[in-house]
């Protein structure tokens, strides 16, 4: 909320009042944790020790762990690269009845929570179920298929953006000079997609990485990430050290893959030249469209479609035991609470991690849009951008580990309060707010704020007058967004979520866990449950078509 | 009245006004004229309170305004593009800065200014329906509303095709005078300066090379430069300045500026030449002629004579179409 002032002095005040508060709370709630992790690593009966660090990293299964990390991740990615463009050519570069319908729906997998895919991909390629016979349960194959699942949705979505606005006068004017559709794709269109394609791609490599649920509920003993062998040192093994190690690796590397993503996307966008022609009709050329989507869809349903059949299912016949379980405890106490009281956590957790988020994000989008005066300035600006997406990158794995060892002493005892859980969520839903909000921010003529400043309005005015309608829409959806994550946040909230308040991740992880054909059936259930309060939550979300969701 | 005390603005360092010493009295329009990057919108933003000058001062009625944020100055801003609020009707829009004061009556002042502007009945629509012309008057309206001191104009009329400029250029004069309103207005298109301005000032490099009342910068300007972009077509020094001086009948001086209309092919004119090109117009033919003892000079001829490129004319002088020059350098 800075009209400009006419000191620079007073600029950078307004500046670093604006920032103090999320530089704050990323202080406190991410930089004080994940350098405790840090610390966790390097030092060893008070004394700084590096050879600790360096002897984890060669250990012959921390290899296998890192290279397979890096391999599923690729594959993942690719994949996911490969079957998202055709796909996003055609729901967002052709028009036919069910379009929206059709996007929606393929946005939904992204906030779906990881736990839930997981128990659904085992429903599906599990001994007993309709895939068993091919023998996929437990395999790497089945991870990428989850990663996968997740991730097409934001290939399409973030290039889909961008193709839907790309102008396509180049690409004719290509035609009419001789190029075939396929050489106009290879010189013009493939071309001015390619910062959107490099960055989706990048963000895409990033969610893999770090995935963690999927890989939990689907590697089983045979497969690890970086990011559940931090959680099974930790949690299994208590081997503090080596997990430091680990986060710290993951920490590097996440940030370099970051500062390349934040180039890549300050590549001045050629979708910005908006087009405004109405798209045509698919047509046969369209086949690579219509088939990868087709893949998609099967991708995404036939999980699905196994656990909703799974949930509904007791022994051999119909019935809907599983869900009038949900009220109770389950076998052998498996729980410590009714799933009922997890779901009513869950959403509570839920609202408290979107104001959060919500205050904190509008904040630094405020911040890292404002129109720099100098260098320095959009120096500043450019830094904070990049620091409050951190989070993004660094696993949720390693931040509520880091919660557990640092926010458990005083000055800060938090261990038993139960704001630990949202502020966590909060701070992985942050990144998604702030770049939710920021093209919208940054879309803002400033000029109409030197309108409204020339005709008298003080800054707040100013801000009510030209940001805020802008903004509600897009902050609407942000919301949506950041309480569907919440939602369905496993990698942190496995660490801090209390035995008698957990949310409903946790519970159906326990339930898998525990032997019982009840406790599955009602794991299947409670995943139906969530999956569909997630899954309305995004698509009325969606119906706000505010184009930057889950666009980065 | 506003004082411009040898202002410089920079950006990263890099000067884009430098040493701008100006005064524009209450009642009058001052017209910033320049080439683009020549630093006038920096100046007029400077003014505004939008960007802080690295030296000299901005002062209204001797009370200087730095520290003053943009809010508090009591100019309104009027944009190129005029920059209206996308979700508030024309009515609100025009009555936004009234609203902010709380003003008694609003609405009959807001009725007041859409008639002062020509756009009666368009209160409710919202300004995404309006043309562009019609947009503008609305931001002249809004800009208008609580009578400020001063009125910036940024290039209020360059983003209108022809027709509509040349109209509003003249509704904007009368809108101004008859509201006593002072107003600096930086544009680049001398046409536009000419039409609603009553004093100049010219830009170049960042730099104010010239200014005073309109006529008078334009029948003397400060060097051939500022004649060039003032539309003189070219600049004649030395003996070739001398000869078409005393062709003019005017007293002799080291350079002139001509205007591509000054030169008439005329039969009994003083002046010999050949014709190198022609080209006709609706209204007369426009020739380069290679005059005796000048070189290549622009000329007119009527319409209906047919000068063919080789021809020998001779061409008459308009003094009022010459402005003597200081040399260049």
């Amino acid at each position: 909320m800075t009209t400009p002032m006419t000191t620079p002095m007073s600029r950078a005040l307004t500046l670093a009042g604006l920032a103090a508060v999320p530089l704050a709370v990323l202080g406190v709630f991410f930089v004080l944790p994940v350098s405790g992790m840090v610390s966790e690593g390097f030092v060893v009966d008070g004394r700084f020790d590096p050879g600790g660090v360096l002897e984890v990293l060669g250990r012959p299964r921390v290899h296998r762990v890192l290279w397979f990390t890096v391999w599923s991740s690729t594959v993942a990615t690719l994949v996911a690269v490969l079957l998202g463009l055709p796909a996003a050519h055609l729901l967002h570069r052709r028009r036919f009845p069910g379009q929206r319908v059709l996007r929606s729906l393929l946005l939904v997998p992204f906030v779906l929570p990881t736990v839930v895919v997981g128990v659904a991909f085992r429903e599906l390629i599990g001994e007993a179920g309709p895939l068993g016979f091919l023998g996929l349960d437990g395999s790497a194959a089945a991870i990428v298929a989850g990663l996968v699942f997740f991730n097409v949705a934001v290939v399409i979505r973030a290039v889909g953006a961008a193709w839907e606005s790309l102008d396509p006068r180049p690409a004719e004017a290509a035609a009419a000079l001789g190029a075939s559709p396929v050489q106009v794709l290879r010189t013009v269109t493939l071309p001015a997609l390619r910062p959107a394609i490099v960055s989706a791609a990048s963000v895409v490599f990033l969610f893999c990485a770090t995935a963690f649920g999927v890989v939990l509920t689907l590697g089983g003993l045979r497969y690890s990430s970086v990011e559940t062998e931090i959680y099974l040192l930790t949690t299994n093994l208590l081997d503090l050290q080596a997990a430091a190690a680990l986060s710290i690796l993951q920490l590097l590397a996440i940030t370099g893959l970051l500062v390349v993503t934040g180039r890549l996307r300050a590549v001045p966008d050629p979708a910005l030249s908006r087009s405004t022609a109405r798209p045509p009709r698919p047509s046969p050329g369209d086949w690579p469209g219509v088939v990868t989507t087709a893949l998609v869809l099967l991708l995404v349903g036939t999980p699905l479609a196994a656990l909703v059949t799974g949930s509904l299912r007791v022994g051999d016949t119909w019935s809907l035991a599983n869900y009038r379980a949900l009220g109770g405890e389950g076998d052998q106490q498996a729980l410590l609470v009714p799933v009922g009281d997890a779901l009513v956590t869950s959403l509570r957790t839920a609202v408290d991690a979107t104001w959060m988020s919500l205050s904190l994000g509008v904040l630094v989008a405020v911040v890292v849009t404002r129109r720099s005066r100098s260098r320095t300035e959009r120096r500043v600006r450019g830094l904070l951008d990049g620091l409050f997406m951190l989070p993004l990158g660094v696993s949720a794995v390693t931040l509520g580990f880091g919660f557990l060892i640092t926010l458990d002493r005083p000055p800060l005892d938090l261990r038993d309060s139960l704001l630990l859980v949202p502020i966590a969520q909060a701070l992985v839903a942050l990144p998604l707010v702030v770049r939710t909000l920021v093209p919208v921010l940054g879309g803002i003529d400033d000029r109409q704020r030197q309108a409204a400043a020339s005709l008298g309005a003080g800054p707040l005015r100013t801000f009510a007058t030209v940001d805020l309608p802008a903004m509600w829409r897009p902050l609407t959806a942000a919301a949506g967004f950041a309480f569907a994550v919440s939602l369905g946040e496993f990698g942190a909230t496995s660490f801090l979520a209390r035995e008698d308040h957990p949310t409903l991740p946790i519970v159906i992880f326990r339930l898998i866990g525990h032997p019982g054909a009840m406790n599955y059936g009602m794991a299947l259930a409670a995943s139906v449950v969530l999956a569909a309060t997630t899954a309305a939550v995004m698509l009325a979300v969606d119906r706000l078509r505010v184009s930057s969701v889950g666009a980065f | 009245m506003l004082t411009l005390d040898r202002l410089t603005v920079a950006y990263d360092g890099t000067p884009a006004v430098v040493d701008a010493s100006l005064e524009l009295e209450d009642g009058h329009v001052l017209a910033v004229l320049g080439p683009s990057g020549s630093g006038k919108s920096t100046l007029l933003r400077a003014v505004a309170g939008l960007e802080p000058p690295v030296s000299g001062r901005i002062c209204w009625d001797d009370e200087d305004l730095a520290g003053v944020p943009t809010h508090k100055r009591g100019f309104a801003l009027m944009f190129q593009d005029g920059q209206l609020f996308a979700h508030l009707t024309v009515a609100r829009n025009v009555g936004y800065a009234l609203r902010l004061r709380r003003t008694p009556r609003a609405a009959e002042r807001v009725e007041e200014l859409l008639a002062l502007v020509g756009l009666e009945g368009y209160a409710e629509r919202l300004p995404a329906t309006l043309s562009g012309g019609e947009r503008q008057r609305v931001a002249l309206a809004r800009s208008l509303a609580v009578s400020p001191r001063l009125l910036l104009l940024d290039e209020p009329l360059s983003a209108l095709d022809a027709g509509l400029r040349e109209r509003l250029a003249t509704d904007l004069r009368e809108i101004l005078q008859s509201a006593g309103t002072t107003a600096l207005m930086v544009t680049h298109d001398q046409d536009e300066a000419y039409a609603v301005a009553d004093r100049l000032a010219v830009m170049r490099g960042g730099r104010i090379v010239q200014q005073g009342e309109i006529g008078a910068v334009w029948r003397a300007p400060a060097d051939p430069e500022t004649a060039l972009f003032l539309g003189y077509a070219r600049v004649l020094e030395g003996a070739a300045a001398a000869t078409l001086l005393r062709a003019a009948g005017l007293p002799v001086a080291p350079a002139v500026a001509v205007r591509r209309s000054a030169l008439v092919v005329d039969a009994d004119g003083p002046l010999r030449g050949r014709v190198v090109s022609g080209r006709a117009t609706p209204e007369l033919i426009r020739l380069v002629v290679d005059v005796e003892g000048i070189g290549e000079l622009d000329a007119v001829a009527r319409l209906g004579s047919h000068p063919a490129p080789g021809d020998g004319v001779r061409l008459g002088v308009d003094p009022g179409r010459l402005a003597e020059t200081p040399a260049g350098h």
